[in-house]
């Protein structure tokens, strides 16, 4: 029995949250504080000529800083060292960075850019991703002889998905301030952002200096998505840059349009199916094609083709699969993490492809999907066997009973009903939790917990609250371990001056990896404490925890993780355990279209999701419902379209995502099948809930309108233009 | 930036030149003024002067003062009972925010083609008052939405009133196909009026956005005056509708075109039934 | 420039601004009152969402000198609290960006429902709070804080 972990907490934040005290970058900025801005290309390919300075400025009120001015590398540290921090002379993509500007006040420094002109060598871009050449990286995963199987199976569907981009939509645009060197030889950059120690290593390379004398901070984060994992080290690099030139602190907080313009979404993807089946619908054979638009530079599309690689078979049991992915280079803006990390992308492909089968054969979805579903035991695309905590079964049970979609009778001749269709669909899921292969190994997260003079545990690690509900779900763990109350334990603001690097608050990672070693840190503190006094000793945990410091006790307690043991992983032909452990769920649907307008209303969504353990319901169940809204935005009304390497919809006005009309009332069903390694059986649901909605949409409009659906968004302008093409007759 | 707030219909009037920008719940103005699509110099904000504002009965019809806001339109009974629609198509524009700004004047001053309340404006025949220090002058408000973002106001001029006709036994319906269910611009809107009498079509007046530069009068529907309005009839009047849709980041022409067609079918076939 | 006096927060205020100002400019950089947030600077995220005489509008879309005279609202003022706890108790904050924004537009949701004795229901919540874009909760625990809320009795 637990007492803290599995309870509803408010969160500790919570309070400046809803008072409007907490500080968010913009909220804080120092006084004297200087603003900058970077100037940017006009165009999508080619090269930098120079920068014309209107002689009517007067330039010596304001600071510039070009490529030339880098004292370290020209580089955003990352994965691979292709991104400039300013452009020096090829221009890969629309909006790149050229230059850097800051003035002591706002409209000083719009003057300062409008009296900035950029010459240019304009050459054609590459944007057609088929037609790409560079490949920033490919994979490849083969399991059993895939040829054989398709050759000799029964029936082979052979199709080809898309989907689009998709922004993030963090509603605290990105933004950063960053203070000159200290005179101690530090500097400070504090900032709207999910990874202090990226941010601390590309400082650090930026400017030539030791990592530890770049001191990050985070500041409330008013959302991120994955859309705050990469691109802060870009904006933090330009401040820092700017409060060298200029001996002033500098703020670099983006409005919504250039945000919108500028930072990477998710990556547009082509995924090709060809799969081999038996009469029931069995699959014998998987072949995929995955193929990612990575934009110009490299920045996370490897690890995301990674993990689209991974999940491109989906949570089926197949003996034969072949899984090739390619992420290749354009010139478009950058495409980066979001939410979901490749997954949903070869979510939606693999759960269309499967509902096409269905059709093929006639049978239901749902019984498509249990007669196929990986199971305990079961080997996943990259022979990986299942040894524990698979909710597959329990979430599919669940959902089937709690919606009765068995018995719907999907994609079968129904009496039209005026002017609206309905329909419902269906999707089957799984997400790995933590970082891909050996990941975790290398990174070595660590956490480390300090008794404070006042009794309080004092929780220490770079995992960042962004609203997922770190704090509260640390809280959680550490209360629980040190079997005392909430209120002992404080979680300490991310600052790498403060902070163990306890690895990227990513891939669903925080509460199984980084809650699993803040546990077992929390463990050892309360045993400690208790050998001290004896265990049952009298007084609160303060008090004895006071005694103990008192007595000399050491009061810090560092843990590294350490992977559980048996995971085998070979990065070299991506066979192996890709995940510790993976997330199980189902989602389901209802639409109505309406036939004038092809306008898709969401009625009703449920979700039954396998967290492994919930440690705060109320968070999980929040980051269930969150997620899945913006996988049915994705699915339906989200549109990222590009023109020339631009984005077209670079405000908020165009750029739309659900409000609390276009959600449905939504139903989150928990499945609770424990993975030993994790704090309390927890597994990871952060990313999960974003792959299943837009295939489970898709195929629901495909029940409702009898029309294939396999491209997302499926807005109202393709419906259209599909039951166009399916029924002739009604053509204008 | 300069601006003078004037507190009497008079004062700003008087303070009106050839290229004064008048302010009133700034919806579109503020964001204009921060895009640099309008320049922020010479503005006159009438936010304050009351004798724009106003719902009154007028005859069997309606006088709703410019400043009139979206808010106001949709709680007001007088104006759900005589122009049902207008309350209708204001509670689609934005959301709450929006609606306690957004104004009827406004609506009608920036003419944009994807305004919801000027196809209601048109459809109900409603004409628009402009006052200056000469004088006052109606025009149809047809004939005031000249072209894209233009109207036949004179820089002197402010937008007073809107009048709208007595509903007599017009039946009416509006729709807006936004880019979701809340704080979305038409793809399409579309308002129409329909008297029947005997079965026969007395009159038909209905008016789209989205679908043009301006916002337009779908002359072609008119032909069925006098007709029954059997699904055929209306089908033929439909395919008579004369529009020019573009490509733009919210939707496509081809998809305007055709929605703008099917839902002018249903609109007019259930505005047309016999039962009701 | 120009002198606009009007009430924040029950406390009389004079600022002296450029009359176009955006009052949501006013409030955090002269005033201090941080509590009021920027998404979009274009009235479609509603994080700028303050009360003007008690009626909701976006603080990014007024200029200063149209609040001469008049009430302004903030998250940072008084006779919010029984939202603010509802939010707090049903897990209507995530991120927080939103929050105060909706915060304040909750209270004019409840307020008017009072004034014109409609019963705050799911259906009007989510009517009320379309114009507060929140990209972290799905929107189903906000709506369960505003109807909480209102099962308050909505006072204050
Ligand atoms: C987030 C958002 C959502 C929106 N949603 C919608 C929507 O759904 N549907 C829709 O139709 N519109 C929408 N709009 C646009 C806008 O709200 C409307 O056009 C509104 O009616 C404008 O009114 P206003 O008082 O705010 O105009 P202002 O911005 O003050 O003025 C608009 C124009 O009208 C002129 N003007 C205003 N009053 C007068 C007058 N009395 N005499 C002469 N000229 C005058 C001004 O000079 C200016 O050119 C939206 C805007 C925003 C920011
Ligand atoms: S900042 Fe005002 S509505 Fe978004
Ligand atoms: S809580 Fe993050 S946007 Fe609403």
């Amino acid at each position: 029995m637990t007492r803290v972990v599995g309870t509803r907490l408010r969160r500790p934040e919570g309070p400046d949250k809803v008072t409007g005290r907490a500080m968010y970058v913009a909220d804080d900025v120092p006084v004297g504080c200087w603003w900058g801005k970077a100037i940017r290309s006009p165009v999508a390919h080619g090269e930098l000529l120079g920068f014309e300075l209107d002689p009517a400025f007067d330039f010596s009120q304001v600071v510039l800083v070009r490529a030339a001015d880098i004292p370290g590398v020209n580089v955003v540290d990352l994965i691979v060292d292709d991104q400039p921090i300013l452009a020096s002379d090829a221009i890969e993509h629309w909006g790149q960075p050229l230059l850097l500007v800051a003035a002591a006040d706002q409209a000083t420094l719009d003057a300062a850019v409008r009296a900035i002109d950029v010459r240019v060598r304009e050459s054609e871009p590459l944007l057609d991703m088929e037609a790409a050449e560079v490949v920033f990286k490919e994979i490849v995963i083969d399991k059993g002889d895939v040829d054989a199987a398709l050759a000799s199976a029964p029936h082979v569907l052979r199709r080809t998905y898309h989907t689009d981009s998709q922004e993030q939509m963090y509603i605290e645009p990105q933004g950063a301030i960053a203070w000159p060197e200290a005179a101690d030889g530090t500097v400070l950059v504090r900032g709207s952002l999910q990874c202090p120690y990226y941010v601390q290593r590309a400082l650090a390379r930026a400017l030539d200096i030791e990592p530890a004398r770049a001191r990050v901070v985070q500041a409330a984060t008013g959302g991120g998505f994955g859309g705050k994992e990469e691109y802060p080290s870009v904006v933090a690099c330009h401040a820092a840059l700017l409060a060298r030139a200029a001996g002033q602190p500098v703020a670099v907080i983006y409005d919504r349009h250039e945000d919108l313009a500028v930072t990477p979404k998710r990556h547009p993807a082509r995924v090709r199916h060809a799969t081999g089946y038996d009469d029931d619908g069995r699959l014998l054979a998987m072949d995929v094609d995955v193929l990612l638009d990575g934009g110009a530079f490299t920045t996370l599309s490897p690890v995301v083709l990674s993990r689209a690689a991974i999940h491109a078979a989906g949570a089926y049991r197949c003996d034969a699969v072949r899984i090739r992915g390619r992420v290749v280079k354009t010139n478009h803006v950058p495409y980066g993490a979001f939410r979901g990390f490749g997954a949903p992308q070869v979510c939606f492909a693999v759960e269309r492809q499967m509902d096409a089968i269905a059709r093929e054969r006639d049978l239901h979805p749902a019984t498509l999907r249990k007669r196929n579903a990986l199971r305990l035991g079961d080997t996943t695309a990259t022979s990986g066997r299942l040894e524990e905590s698979v909710g597959s079964e329990e979430v599919l049970a669940k959902i089937l009973e709690r919606t009765g979609f068995e018995d719907h009778p999907w994609c079968q001749p129904r009496p039209a009903a005026g002017r609206k269709r309905r329909g419902a669909g269906f999707s089957f899921f799984f997400h790995g939790a933590g970082f891909t292969g050996a990941g975790e190994v290398h990174l070595k997260a660590k956490v480390d917990v300090r008794l404070a003079a006042d009794g309080r545990c004092e929780v220490h690690s770079a995992s960042t609250e962004f609203g997922q509900g770190t704090v509260t779900m640390f809280t959680a763990i550490a209360a629980e371990a040190l079997e005392t109350g909430p209120d002992d334990v404080l979680v300490v603001e991310p600052d790498t001056g403060a902070v163990p690097d306890s690895g990227p608050t990513v891939a669903s990672r925080t509460c199984m990896v980084v809650g699993g070693c803040l546990a077992r840190a929390c463990r050892e503190l309360r045993a400690r404490i208790d050998a001290h006094g004896g265990q049952g000793a009298e007084g609160s945990f303060r008090e004895r925890a006071r005694a103990f410091l008192a007595a000399g006790g050491d009061g810090r307690v560092e843990v590294t993780y350490a992977s559980p043991p048996g995971l085998v992983w070979d990065d070299e032909r991506y066979e192996g355990d890709a995940y510790p452990a993976y997330g199980w769920a189902a989602d389901y649907v209802e639409v109505e279209v309406d036939l004038d307008t092809f306008e898709v209303s969401m009625e009703r969504f449920v979700s039954a999701v396998d967290v492994g353990k919930a440690i705060q319901p109320q968070l999980v169940e929040g980051q269930i419902e969150g997620g899945s809204l913006q996988a049915l935005g994705f699915a339906h009304i989200e549109v990222v379209g590009t023109k020339d390497g631009r984005f077209l919809q670079d405000r908020m006005a165009t750029c739309i995502i659900p409000t609390t009309l276009d959600a449905p009332p939504m139903e989150v069903l928990l499945v609770e099948e424990p993975f030993s390694h994790g704090p309390y059986g927890a597994k990871g649901v952060g990313e999960l809930p974003m792959d299943g909605g837009a295939p489970a949409v898709a195929s629901a409009i495909e029940d409702a309108l009898g029309i294939s659906i396999d491209r997302v968004p499926a807005t109202p302008e393709r419906l259209a233009a599909a039951w166009l093409a399916a029924h002739p007759e009604e053509a204008l | 930036m300069s601006a003078v707030s004037p507190t009497s219909l008079d004062a700003a009037l008087a303070a009106l030149t050839a290229d004064t920008v008048v302010l009133a719940g700034g919806t579109d103005l503020m964001v204009e003024f921060r895009t640099g699509r309008t320049r922020a110099e010479n503005v006159v904000d009438i936010w304050r002067v009351d004798e724009l504002r106003g719902i009154a009965a007028e005859g069997d019809g309606l006088r709703l003062g410019a400043l009139t806001t979206c808010a106001e339109l949709v709680r007001d009974p007088l104006v759900r009972e005589r122009a049902a629609i207008l309350a209708e198509a204001a509670d689609e524009v934005g959301a709450e925010q929006i609606k306690n700004r957004a104004t009827l004047g406004g609506n009608l001053g920036t003419a944009s083609p994807a305004a919801d309340l000027n196809p209601v404006l048109v459809a109900l025949d409603a004409r628009v008052e402009l006052v200056s220090t000469q004088g006052k002058r109606e025009l149809e408000a047809d004939a005031f939405l000249r072209g894209y973002r233009e109207t036949a106001r004179r820089p002197d001029e402010l937008i007073g009133a809107v009048l709208i006709p007595p509903p007599r036994k017009r039946r009416s319906a509006f729709r807006k196909v936004g880019t979701r269910r809340a704080q979305a611009i038409s793809k399409v809107v579309v308002a129409a009026t329909v008297e029947l009498e005997g079965g026969v079509v007395r009159s038909v007046r209905a008016a789209a956005g989205s679908v043009a530069p301006r916002t337009v009068r779908l002359r072609g529907l008119e032909a069925l005056v006098g007709q029954q309005p059997s699904a055929d009839a209306i089908a033929a009047a439909v395919r008579a509708v004369d529009v020019t849709p573009i490509d733009d980041v919210r939707s496509t022409a081809a998809y305007r075109e055709l929605v703008l067609r099917r839902v002018l079918v249903t609109m007019l076939g259930r505005l047309c039934a016999a039962d009701e | 420039m120009s002198e606009h006096e009007f009430e924040v927060n029950g406390v009389r205020r004079t600022v002296s601004a450029d009359p176009l100002r955006r009052l949501l400019d006013v409030l955090r950089e002269d005033l201090a009152l941080t509590g009021t947030k920027e998404g979009c600077g274009e009235g479609e995220c509603g994080a700028c969402t303050v009360m003007i005489d008690g009626e909701a509008v976006n603080s990014c879309l007024v200029p200063v000198c149209q609040v001469q005279g008049a009430r302004v609202t903030t998250v940072e003022g008084a006779g919010l609290e029984s939202v603010q706890e509802a939010f707090l108790e049903e897990g209507g904050a995530q991120c927080g960006i939103c929050t105060p924004g909706l915060i304040v537009m909750t209270r004019a949701w409840l307020d008017t429902c009072e004034r014109e004795g409609r019963v705050p229901d799911e259906a009007e919540a989510r009517r009320a709070l379309a114009g507060n874009l929140c990209r972290c909760t799905g929107y189903g625990k906000v709506i369960a804080s505003a109807l909480a809320a209102a099962a308050e009795g909505g006072e204050r």
